[in-house]
């Protein structure tokens, strides 16, 4: 139901049934190697494009996701997913070998969030049993459409990061003994005119610090609410940015319960630069992991603020500044919510 | 050009990036500089070995050696590039490794790599030249500037 | 002496690149374009030739060179044939790191597989 100006709140507690997440060899090396379902150890995965092997991780994100929630895929309702390469083709391919009824989404790196709570919002309302939601990105497949090809030499800046090379998904189901999700925030595009593609935390941590801010507001809750508030791929540059930007609009955050995905899955020696990004981080960080320490009750209450850059190869050549958005979901532990 | 681009923003867009920039990771330009003139001295100065080999083995002289060592130079990128070792190299040496012919090569040849799964025409024969085409127009049309004002002053100038 | 040379203004030259991309935030396409047109003029108002006479491959190897090259095949052709030749003249000197890098960009394409 609407509560505020941007928020749901789900009153029939839609359940996040199972999950499942794929990653590379650079992730396998990373700070949690046991959030991945699959590991795998070539970033081609025995495909003959990056674009493919995009796919392929996806497909087996969704297989993984059926068979640990023990649901035939023939039941499944819709696959609601997204990524970033080309008109999301690598997502439209896995959707067309599920055969799921498909929704495809996009806000860059936010899609997981955007993915989740509009699948949460479907089951709500009673409009489907089971919904798939998943998110996926290649490093190289990244590189090569934003960046440069591969093996070009080019000296990245201390702000740039490192897109994660994996997939991420989760079934979301009427009732299940999952944890639920109890609402969501759908932010607002932001434009700050900051162009320079090669600093994108920098340019989302005001749509993260909007998004969250306009959740405390429209749910009327205050940050001590949730043990951890989660970003998507801010780095360190954005998360400072927007922790500082909260702080500054008297929204008291515990800086120690305010974590970034993109931070949270490569060790600190590992060549990321400002951190991770792409739309697997958040969907493999969430799902693999801080979806865990929920279900394990280490974590009772977590709000997952991912956050996306919207901008194209084509409008940063033609000058057009970065537009941000920021999609927060909450999720809780069974039995934990009022 | 900066102050131009900062007028066309909000007063609250201007802020933001004040906010932002205090924030933001410095690129530490002095390091960067010592890394770039030590790669960069270091890859002329290979340079300079293989042209003094070609000039004492093949008989080539001072001004001819300089395109047998071009080759020789954008054929060890090859190399570097293939193996996945010359982005490595670049991300230490930034510029070091970005203004030599070797650069050039490394931007032809990782294009024609990577657009091999677009197949030969589309892909590695369109792109190729993706990333260092600007180098080759700018350096023609600027070079048939430059050429074009010395002749017109040499021949019909009397200098 | 010329191997110290060649490294200092070699390594100089990069340097002047290393600022363009840091301090003036320029893309490497914007800052190699601007040395290739830099060496142009440098060779127009003849400073190029006592450059690389002084530090060898330290001036050849730059990219610059590329700029340089193109204005003396030009030249050179301007010289016998008048203004067609600087037309026609244009890749007289410089073909060797086009064609060389063509080459070995589709000899790499057939042999290497990028590696991420």
């Amino acid at each position: 139901m609407l509560k505020g100006h941007q928020s749901w709140i789900f009153e029939n507690r839609p359940s996040i049934l199972s999950t499942g997440t794929v990653g590379g060899p650079f992730e396998a090396k990373g700070k949690i190697p046991e959030a991945f379902d699959i590991l795998h150890e070539d970033m081609w995965i025995n495909q003959d494009s990056w674009e493919k092997a995009q796919q392929k991780m996806l497909e087996e994100a969704i297989q993984t996701t059926l068979k640990k929630g023990r649901i035939e895929k023939e039941n499944v309702e819709f696959l609601i997913a997204g990524d970033l390469i080309n008109q999301m083709t690598p997502t439209s391919f896995a959707a067309s070998t599920s055969s799921i009824p498909f929704l495809g989404t996009f806000s860059a790196c936010a899609t997981s969030m955007e993915s989740l709570a509009l699948a949460a919002s479907i089951i709500n309302a009673k409009g489907a049993n089971y919904i798939l939601c998943a998110a996926s990105s290649h490093n190289a497949a990244t590189e090569k459409q934003f960046r440069y090809p591969t093996e070009y030499g080019g000296q990245k800046p201390p702000t740039s990061q490192w897109t994660v090379t994996g997939a991420g998904c989760a079934l979301v189901a009427q009732n299940g003994n999952g944890p639920s999700i109890t609402s969501a925030t759908i932010g607002k595009v932001t434009d700050m005119g900051m162009t320079d593609p090669f600093n994108m935390g920098g340019a989302m941590a005001i749509a993260a610090a909007d998004t969250i801010e306009a959740h405390f507001r429209d749910m009327q809750i205050d940050p001590s609410y949730y043990d951890l508030i989660i970003t998507g791929d801010l780095g360190h540059v954005g998360r400072e940015v927007s922790l500082d930007l909260l702080h500054d609009r008297n929204i008291p955050i515990d800086a120690d319960k305010y974590v970034d995905c993109g931070i949270a899955i490569y060790r600190e020696d590992q060549p990321v630069l400002a951190g991770g990004s792409g739309a697997a981080c958040s969907a493999i960080v969430t799902y693999g992991h801080f979806l865990q320490e929920v279900m394990k009750g280490n974590l009772k209450r977590i709000l997952v603020a991912a956050t996306g850059s919207l901008h194209s190869t084509l409008s940063i050549q033609q000058k057009d500044p970065i537009p941000c958005i920021a999609h927060a979901v909450s999720i809780e532990a069974r039995g934990e919510h009022i | 050009m900066g102050d131009k681009k900062k007028q066309k923003l909000q007063p609250n867009q201007q802020r933001y990036q004040a906010f932002q920039q205090k924030r933001e990771i410095k690129r530490p330009i002095f390091k960067n500089c010592i890394k770039a003139f030590l790669i960069g001295g270091l890859i002329c100065l290979i340079g300079q070995l293989i042209s003094t080999f070609y000039i004492y083995q093949f008989n080539f002289t001072e001004k001819t050696a300089g395109n047998p060592t071009v080759a020789t130079l954008i054929f060890i990128t090859m190399l570097l590039t293939g193996f996945g070792i010359y982005d490595r190299i670049a991300q230490f040496a930034g510029a070091g490794s970005a203004v030599p012919v070797t650069g050039f090569g490394n931007a032809v040849i990782s294009s024609a790599i990577e657009y091999r799964s677009e197949g030969f025409i589309l892909g590695v024969g369109s792109n190729m030249l993706k990333l260092a085409g600007p180098v080759i127009v700018y350096g023609v049309f600027s070079a048939f500037i430059v050429a074009i004002i010395k002749t017109i002053l040499t021949q019909w100038g009397g200098f | 002496m010329i191997f110290f040379w060649a490294f200092v203004v070699g390594g100089l030259i990069c340097v002047i690149g290393q600022i363009m991309f840091d301090v003036f935030k320029l893309s490497p396409a914007h800052t190699l374009s601007i040395l290739v047109i830099a060496g142009a003029v440098l060779d127009g108002v003849g400073l190029y030739e006592p450059l690389i006479d002084f530090a060898g491959a330290g001036a050849t190897v730059p990219i610059t060179s590329f700029g340089n090259s193109l204005v003396h095949g030009a030249m050179q052709e301007a010289e016998k044939h008048g203004l067609i030749g600087v037309v026609t003249g244009m890749f007289e000197v410089t073909s060797a790191g086009i064609s060389a890098a063509i080459i070995f960009g589709v000899i790499g394409a057939i042999i290497f597989r990028p590696k991420g």
